[in-house]
């Protein structure tokens, strides 16, 4: 504000027009999913303002009806399963990555990270193709090693930022102590990246547990995730119940969003007091 | 002497130890590479592997080949120019015989629909008559059972049909296909649809792209020159959405957009329509809804390019006479172009490969790229063109990524 006493009367026209637009701009961002959400209380399938009464019965569909909890159950299943792969995959890579002189670097990272760059359609219909030919389509396993190959590189990205800040003093001094590399790997690297590796943990359970076009080809009927559930409900005709899922998935992004952030700031200030 | 043996000794000492040096450094890099190992391999196999296998299939159709071997052979003699011979009908009546006893026709029939439109049921009927045709001559039996072994065209066909690898996905994934002469021709225009497709897809994906950079590009400026308390918290706002799955902010768009929806609902409450409009399933919807999607990855380079701008080169050009409007367009502006091209760039990347959001809030003719793999995945189930329209945008969007990784190693020399 101070700037603003100087300031001449177009300029202070300037100053609150880029305010002005940079709200609306952050409203366009935010108001459609926060629009939304409440109309998954009404009482009335209708999707406008006012509502008529308020109401749980959508989310009492959703979470009684056998098709949507069948939907829930799977995708936490395909989830869980996704990213304890992903995680031991990710991390044991993060690790060798992170390395001096790891040989051929850029292409290893490359094929690391290509499911991030690849669109998501055409993994999904490569995907389908191969598992068509070995007998993957419409089974667990098929959608469970899809969501790990699109989860892992959010995991490697994750733990090897962590991976940047650890100390290697602290490795090489419980080396120089005559600890085994098994033991400094458990008591030492560990314990260090760990908030790395929980946060990457819940990035590939977020990837798995939000992804539907690889499910959309490779689930089928006994495989249905939650996404796919509401995918299929919006083409055949939008109920307040695929809102209510909206709301829940939203839920759970946002509680995992914040579990990492808080991850993060915890390791930060770990790392400043082992840095003093 | 002795100082030379010293010498010697020493030098082997550290050669000896170098050569331990040496040892143990490769030991690390394979202790490392052995790490990477597991999910090296399991990318392969689950990713690398049928992404490779998909962009072969754009490329290779060895139906023919495989089914039809004796009359494909027979063919490689033809001129191209009159029918063929009594030889080359006696292969292909051994070869109908063949796929109706070992009910293959179907296969060669659909692969025959794909190139010559229609002539597949007639070849799967030609494949029963001529189940009981055991005896000679053929060239005039087989034409009489069907007028189809008249047209040069369907012979030419077959003589592609010799060799495993095919051009005709790609060809036809850009409009282009073969004649009757096996010389390429532009596809008819009823059936000339992708050359459209890609055309709508760059297209949704530039205006996609410069309304997230007018949108983002203000708000990014406000971010960078806020104090840190505020900005953090506005930032929420921006990171939020970002985390929110693609499908929920679909969805979100699709029960806002509806007929009877909330924004019609305003529209026609602060009296800008009389009647509620068709918002949802127009390319309108489709672009705002992306654009909506797509905010933050555009902002947020912008963002961080900006961040590292000091203040106080603005100060210094308004001390030195500039204008406000001068001083920002000549020393800040481009100083975040780097932050520009990169939020652009990887915004129109991820563009080009959408498939969720246009299929549930477009229309059937804002469909892009995506759409046409999946529909011909799953739909109109034919492989090789599905592959060969996943080749083209996957190609296009490798080599924009590579464009992308150079500009921000760029940036990060500059900025560095």
């Amino acid at each position: 504000m101070s700037t603003l006493v100087y300031a001449s009367t177009i300029e202070k026209g300037w100053y609150w027009l880029h305010r002005i637009i940079s709200g609306t701009v952050l409203l366009f961002l935010v108001a459609p999913v926060l629009m939304v959400i409440p109309l998954s209380f009404n009482s009335v399938p209708f999707f406008t303002y006012p509502m008529s009464g308020f109401s749980f019965r959508w989310y009492e569909e959703f979470l009684l009806s056998a098709r949507w909890q069948g939907g829930l159950q799977n995708s936490f299943f395909v989830a869980v399963a996704a990213t304890l792969l992903s995680s031991v995959l990710g991390t044991l890579a993060a690790l060798g990555l992170s390395r001096p002189n790891f040989p051929w670097r850029t292409a290893v990272l490359g094929i690391v990270i290509s499911p991030m760059i690849v669109p998501t359609i055409i993994t999904a219909v490569a995907v389908y193709f191969f598992y068509a030919n070995v007998g993957l389509v419409n089974s667990y396993t098929g959608v469970i090693l899809a969501h790990t190959a699109i989860a892992a590189p959010y995991v490697v990205v994750t733990v090897s930022a962590t991976l940047v800040g650890l100390d290697n003093s602290l490795v090489r001094a419980a080396s120089g102590l005559g600890a085994p590399s098994i033991t400094v790997f458990f008591k030492v690297i560990l314990p260090l990246i760990s908030p790395g590796m929980i946060a990457g943990s819940l990035f590939a359970f977020v990837a798995s547990f939000d992804e539907v076009v690889i499910a959309l080809f490779v689930a089928g009927p006994q495989q249905r995730t939650l996404p796919l559930v509401m995918f299929s409900g919006i083409r055949e005709q939008i109920s307040p119940t695929i809102i209510a899922a909206a709301a829940v998935l939203v839920l759970f992004a946002t509680a995992m969003l914040t579990a990492v952030e808080l991850l993060r700031r915890r390791s930060e200030r770990l790392r400043g007091i082992r840095g003093t | 002497m002795a100082a030379t043996v010293a010498q010697t000794a020493g030098s082997e000492k550290n050669m000896l130890l170098r050569a331990e040096l040496r040892r143990s450094e490769r030991w690390g890099k394979l202790r490392a590479f052995a790490l990477v190992l597991p999910l090296l391999l399991f990318l392969v196999i689950t990713f690398v592997f049928p992404i490779g296998r998909m962009l072969f299939n754009a490329v290779h159709d060895d139906t023919l080949l495989t089914l039809m071997p004796r009359t494909t052979a027979a063919l490689a003699a033809w001129d191209g120019n009159d029918l063929p011979g009594e030889q080359v009908f006696a292969a292909l009546a051994k070869d109908l015989r063949d796929t109706w006893e070992q009910k293959t026709m179907g296969s060669v029939a659909v692969r025959m629909n794909y190139e010559l439109p229609g002539t597949g049921s007639q070849f799967t009927s030609s494949a029963r008559k001529a189940s009981t045709l055991l005896t000679g001559p053929y060239k005039a039996a087989l034409i009489q059972i069907d007028p189809l072994w008249e047209r040069k065209e369907v012979w030419n066909f077959f003589k592609r049909g010799a060799s495993p690898f095919t051009a005709y996905y790609l060809l036809r994934s850009v409009d282009y296909q073969y004649g009757a002469d096996s010389q390429i021709v532009a596809t008819p225009p009823e059936t000339a649809i992708f050359r459209d497709a890609f055309l709508r897809t760059f297209g949704i994906s530039v205006g996609v792209t410069a309304a997230t950079f007018l949108l983002g590009f203000p708000v990014a400026y406000l971010l960078a020159t806020l104090s840190p308390k505020s900005s953090n918290l506005l930032m929420i706002l921006i990171v939020l959405p970002f985390w929110t799955s693609m499908l929920v902010r679909t969805v979100a768009w699709v029960v806002l957009l509806q007929q009877n929806g909330v924004v019609n609902q305003a529209l026609v409450g602060l009296h800008i329509i009389s009647h509620p409009a068709d918002l949802i399933f127009t390319r309108f919807a489709t672009i705002v809804a992306m654009t909506q999607i797509q905010l933050p990855v555009t902002l947020l380079p912008i963002y961080s390019v900006m961040k590292t701008i000091p203040p106080s080169h603005i100060r210094a050009a308004r001390s030195l006479g500039a204008g406000s409007f001068y001083a920002f367009w000549r020393v800040y502006f481009p100083q975040t172009l780097p932050g520009i091209a990169a939020g652009c760039l990887l915004t129109f990347i991820l563009c080009l490969g959408y498939y969720l959001t246009p299929a549930l809030v477009g229309g059937p003719s804002d469909q892009m790229v995506g759409y046409f793999i999946a529909n011909y995945t799953n739909k109109q189930i034919n492989w090789g063109l599905a592959s060969a329209l996943s080749a083209l945008l996957l190609v296009a969007t490798l080599l924009l990524y590579y464009v992308f990784n150079k500009l921000v190693d760029v940036n990060r020399l500059k900025i560095g």
